[in-house]
């Protein structure tokens, strides 16, 4: 399969034979089979998210919130204060966007990197292969929170290792630098992202490199290629399909990303690590402020569903012209 | 066919460098576990003044952590495997079916990860609320609602995953199986699913770790009978002292039971992958 | 042949866990209530105050278990970590499923007010839990806006005190300050980074903590934070003025460790304390327990009101700290929960539970049993009765203290990493501060 909205076009070819009539009888069963996913979808995404849709028309502030049924509509003012960059509010909403998109371009890019450099040295068999291999995955199976607590840990200026190691051992720069407060948090949480990341593209490119046939290499190999062009122009055309939906996944998760913010920061996030949805959190949960909080996101996914939809339709033209 | 010197020199960095990268966390984190509490409170060592195993013994009483422990094993296991059931289901009828709506579902699903998790985590608590009043189903504090929400996380990419899976397989298998007397699902049974246990199995890990990781919807549907340890963790930093000791140690003794059975059955994920959603 | 034993190891556990997966029933305001009072069961939230949540399990289960003796009302209690409160606060008054009792930080008190989920408190319920006149009245103050039914009654006291450490002062020839300027003077003595040495330490990466400096050293400037009408009046010169002089004990005056930026809570500083790596801390009560887990007796320092400028408007030291005691409107068991209330704030309970958890009675004329420093205790004591203001009173102010706290922590970060702010930086800080919470008020 190309993309994830390719598939529908795949569709099995409805086979001509004895089983027709039976099949039709049967036009319920595949409802039957989607109805459980479709139900967990309806009660845990849909009828919320709209919920959430409504809840941006309303003032939804903690004077309603124990009755918000009766919020009072305001039509779009929630979205006009959000948008509008010369206010506070929408001001900050636009420099939480911006870091966040420079966040998820390195966080996808970096980890897509690494992710290739180490898939394509394992590619070949060497001593010692099977364990490199396994502690690759090790981040990735690593419980997210635990993982990120030990960034935190390992973050901090007087008892942390990064300092420890940078300045005390290796001598680099004087005087200790922060990392979790100032514009120095950027950068820490652009790396603990990249850690937890990382394998997941190993994984998916490795995944992928296992299915390229060997007879390809053989073939190119005797021609004498040089290693950097055959990657060029074997192994990446070949891992196309893997890389159109591994940059979509990643960079979805890693635009949405809550979490990494939430446990690297705490309460005390610093202006560089303000990213869109523990901004959003913020809006909502600390300043009671739901109606507000609903706005953000619904721009926040118009955003990605925009996004997504101009990447699938480029990537799509394109697979079909080649 | 031999590796050039070129490619060996590259291939000891990049394993070098990322070797590294990899272990340094982890290394932190078993120390300072086992590092007295005034060792995590001064500046780093790379090694404990004294080791000690306290940590170790002190973390299951700041923080009921085996109870929080029992919970998020029960609720990853039950959400992993309900989503596994849902997930064969579905992606066997966008596999082996053509039907009005099909490219809607797998549109509609797919796009839900799309939904950033604010957006409809106090609607989803209300509409938990609401539930429970009116038709007595009790979700919020239980982990009944953490299974059947965790279910949905997992739900898109497990079920695109196993849907790709399917379709390598070829159809001619299940009609014979029909042709021998098997129903349908009896098809699905005997004859898909023994062929697509790698995709299965990468499906369940994967879901697994979804739910033994979640963080902003435990912290607000979880009450102390019901906590995960992705909550539990903060509670080691307290009013009166941050515990980084104990931290590190309980972030160890969560991670090594996932970290393990990760490592056991990755073989078949990677395999699951390969078929599933690398084809 | 293994992946059939791998599943197996996975799904006959998950099964049988499964079957009593449903089981955890949280508890929740619909008790099995019959109103007579013998079979009812309240739910109570308690906010953590010891040195872990189960310590506050320890410490309140035989308080709880002898009121269910003496009344037959049982208490289901679930102590709840700061991390959490608010959102579950927020989850329970959205859904109106929540507890029957709860106590929260009594800054937040005239906010949850505003959203109408607790139980004013009027004449005759007041008169059930024991009078309003057994209160310390700026501690009850704290209870709700001014000229309506409170929602809540203070449970424990607190307020901020300048810890200071007797030898280090001895050894360096010094009384403890009762101004500012000799705050700062003493502080600068102290102060010796060669040594990791520092005159004071603070948690400036807590916008809590920032956020209260900010209020009490603009009201020793007389500004107030809102004006009569509830508007955030932010960026008065005595608001900016205050914090500027909060902000240059680390930019200017340097008695404070850079590294402080990044305390985001209270414990690290006193933890510095504590450990003699610094001199001074100004710290609420509540410290009193880190300093001992942390191996000072409390004979090895003292305790003086926060100081003032010496030209100062005011002599506030504090604002009026310390826990509420509030219930759920939807209650089903509004007698009882009330009874509990006044059991709560009775003063044997008072005493019993001042000394676990470091607190200042809230009743008048109570003795404080928090400390065996008798100084201390005398202190704090004035402090809390005469010089403490309570922040302001508004349903914005959870608002502003996230928003200006907030603003503090970059300011710090800021200085901490080198950069400069200035009167202008703070009032701009401000600005945007006052901007986002009159937009959230609408």
């Amino acid at each position: 399969m190309t993309t994830t909205l390719q598939r529908p076009r795949k569709a099995p070819p409805a086979s001509p034979g004895p089983h027709d009539r039976r099949r039709r009888a049967r036009w319920w069963l595949p409802y039957a089979l989607l109805a459980p996913a479709v139900l967990m979808e309806l009660l845990i995404h849909l009828v919320p998210m709209l919920t959430g849709i409504w809840m941006s028309f309303t003032q939804l502030t903690k004077f309603f919130i124990s009755s918000w049924t009766e919020a009072p509509f305001v039509g779009l003012k929630n979205y006009r204060v959000a948008l509008d960059v010369h206010g506070a509010v929408g001001s900050s909403l636009l420099r939480s966007f911006g870091i966040t998109c420079a966040y998820t371009m390195l966080v996808v890019v970096i980890s897509w990197v690494l992710g290739m450099a180490a898939a394509v040295v394992l590619q070949r068999p060497f001593r010692g292969r099977s364990g490199v291999r396994t502690l690759f995955l090790v981040p990735y199976a690593v419980p997210m929170y635990a993982g990120v607590i030990t960034w935190n840990f390992m973050l901090q200026r007087d008892t942390g290792v990064i300092n420890h190691l940078l300045v005390d051992d290796l001598g680099i720069g004087s005087g200790k630098p922060f990392w979790l407060i100032g514009s120095r948090a950027f950068t820490s949480i652009v790396i603990v992202a990249i850690w937890r990341l990382w394998p997941f593209a190993f994984l998916m490119l490795m995944a992928g490199l296992q299915s390229v046939p060997s007879d390809v290499y053989e073939a190119s190999a005797m021609d004498g290629a040089h290693a950097f062009r055959q990657w060029r122009s074997i192994t990446l055309p070949m891992l196309r399909p893997v890389n159109v939906v591994l940059v979509l996944v990643m960079s979805l998760w890693v635009f949405n990303d809550f979490n990494t913010p939430y446990v690297l920061f705490g309460t005390a996030q610093p202006a560089a690590g303000d990213l869109i949805s523990f901004h959003i959190y913020n809006a909502s949960f600390l300043t009671w402020n739901f109606g507000a909080g609903s706005a953000m996101s619904v721009l926040l996914l118009l955003f990605l569903l925009l996004v997504t939809g101009v990447y699938l339709t480029v990537v799509n033209r394109r697979s079909q012209r080649a | 066919m031999h590796d050039t010197r070129a490619f060996k020199a590259f291939r000891a960095v990049v394993v070098t460098v990322l070797a590294l990268f990899t272990l340094l966390p982890l290394y932190v984190m078993a120390t300072s576990a086992m590092k007295p509490l005034r060792d995590v409170q001064g500046p780093f060592t790379w090694w404990p003044s004294t080791v000690t195993l306290e940590p170790f013994v002190d973390m299951w009483t700041t923080v009921p952590l085996a109870r929080y422990f029992v919970n998020s094993a029960v609720v990853a296991t039950s959400a992993t495997l309900a989503s596994l059931v849902v997930a064969i289901f579905a992606a066997f009828a966008v596999s082996r079916y053509r039907f009005p709506g099909r490219a809607a579902f797998t549109t509609t699903v797919l796009s839900t990860q799309m939904f950033p998790g604010v957006l409809f985590l106090l609607p989803l608590f209300i509409i938990f609320v609401n539930l429970d009043q009116s038709a007595g189903i009790q979700l919020v504090g239980t982990r009944a609602g953490l299974v059947i929400t965790y279910l949905t996380f997992s739900l898109p990419f497990s079920i695109w995953m196993l849907a790709g899976y399917f379709d390598g397989i070829p159809r001619e298998l299940d009609e014979a199986a029909r042709v021998d007397g098997c129903s349908p699902m009896g098809a699905l049974v005997r004859v898909v699913l023994p062929a697509a246990r790698p995709g299965v199995i990468a499906v369940a890990i994967y879901g697994f770790m979804t739910a033994w990781g979640e963080v902003l919807f435990a912290s607000v549907m979880t009450t102390d009978v019901n906590r995960t340890l992705a909550v539990g963790l903060r509670e080691y930093s307290t009013q009166t002292n941050v515990y980084w000791n104990e931290i590190m140690a309980a972030s160890l003794v969560v991670s090594v039971p996932v970290v393990v059975g990760f490592l056991l059955l990755q073989r078949y994920f990677v395999a699951g992958l390969t078929a599933g959603a690398v084809k | 042949m293994r992946v059939r034993t791998a599943f197996a190891l996975v799904a006959v556990p998950a099964l049988l866990l499964a079957t009593s997966a449903c089981s955890g029933k949280s508890g929740s305001a619909s008790g099995s209530g019959t109103a007579g009072g013998s079979d009812v069961t309240l739910t109570y939230w308690a906010s953590n105050q010891g040195t872990s949540l189960d310590n506050d399990k320890e410490v309140l289960t035989p308080v709880l278990d002898a009121f269910t003796q003496q009344t037959g009302i049982k208490v289901k209690l679930e102590v709840i970590g700061w991390h959490d409160l608010q959102t579950r606060i927020q989850t329970a008054v959205t859904s109106g499923q929540g507890p029957d009792v709860v106590n929260i930080g009594n800054t937040w008190a005239v906010s949850l007010q505003a959203t109408k989920a607790f139980l004013p408190l009027d004449a005759s319920a007041m008169k059930t839990i024991g009078g309003s006149d057994k209160f310390v009245k700026t501690a009850l103050d704290t209870g709700g806006a001014a000229g309506t039914d409170p929602t809540s009654v203070p449970l424990y006291g607190l307020a901020y005190g300048m810890y200071y450490n007797k030898a280090m002062f001895a050894a360096a020839g010094l009384q403890p300050p009762t101004t500012w300027e000799d705050m700062v003077a003493d502080a600068k003595k102290l102060t010796d980074p060669s040594k990791g040495q520092y005159g004071m330490a603070l948690a400036a990466g807590s916008y809590t903590e920032n956020n209260h400096f900010a209020f009490i050293d603009a009201a020793q400037n007389g500004a107030d934070l809102f004006d009569s009408s509830g508007k955030p009046t932010f960026t008065s010169d005595g608001v900016v003025n205050g914090i500027v002089r909060y902000l240059d004990l680390m930019q200017t005056d340097k008695v404070v460790n850079p590294s402080n930026a990044q305390y985001d809570n209270g414990t690290k500083a006193v933890a510095d304390f504590a450990t003699g790596k610094v001199a001074m801390i100004l710290n609420q009560n509540n410290a009193d327990a880190t300093i001992k887990k942390n191996g000072m007796t409390s004979d090895k320092y003292g305790v003086v009101a926060f100081p003032a400028p010496k030209d100062a408007k005011s002599q506030v030291a504090s604002h009026v700290a310390g826990i509420n005691i509030s219930v759920f409107k939807n209650t089903k068991h509004k007698d009882q929960a009330l009874q509990f209330l006044k059991y709560m704030t009775s003063a044997d309970v008072q005493g019993q539970l001042d000394k676990p958890f470091s607190a200042l009675p809230v009743l008048k004329d109570a003795k404080a049993v928090f400390t065996d420093n008798a100084q201390e205790a005398a202190t704090f004591t004035d402090i809390y009765n005469k010089r403490a203001k309570p922040l302001p009173l508004v349903p914005a102010e959870d608002q502003y203290e996230s928003t200006v706290g907030k603003a503090m922590n970059a300011m710090f970060a800021s200085i901490a990493t080198g950069g400069t702010v200035s009167a202008a930086d703070v009032k701009a800080a401000l600005q945007t501060a006052q901007d986002q919470v009159a937009a959230s008020v609408g």
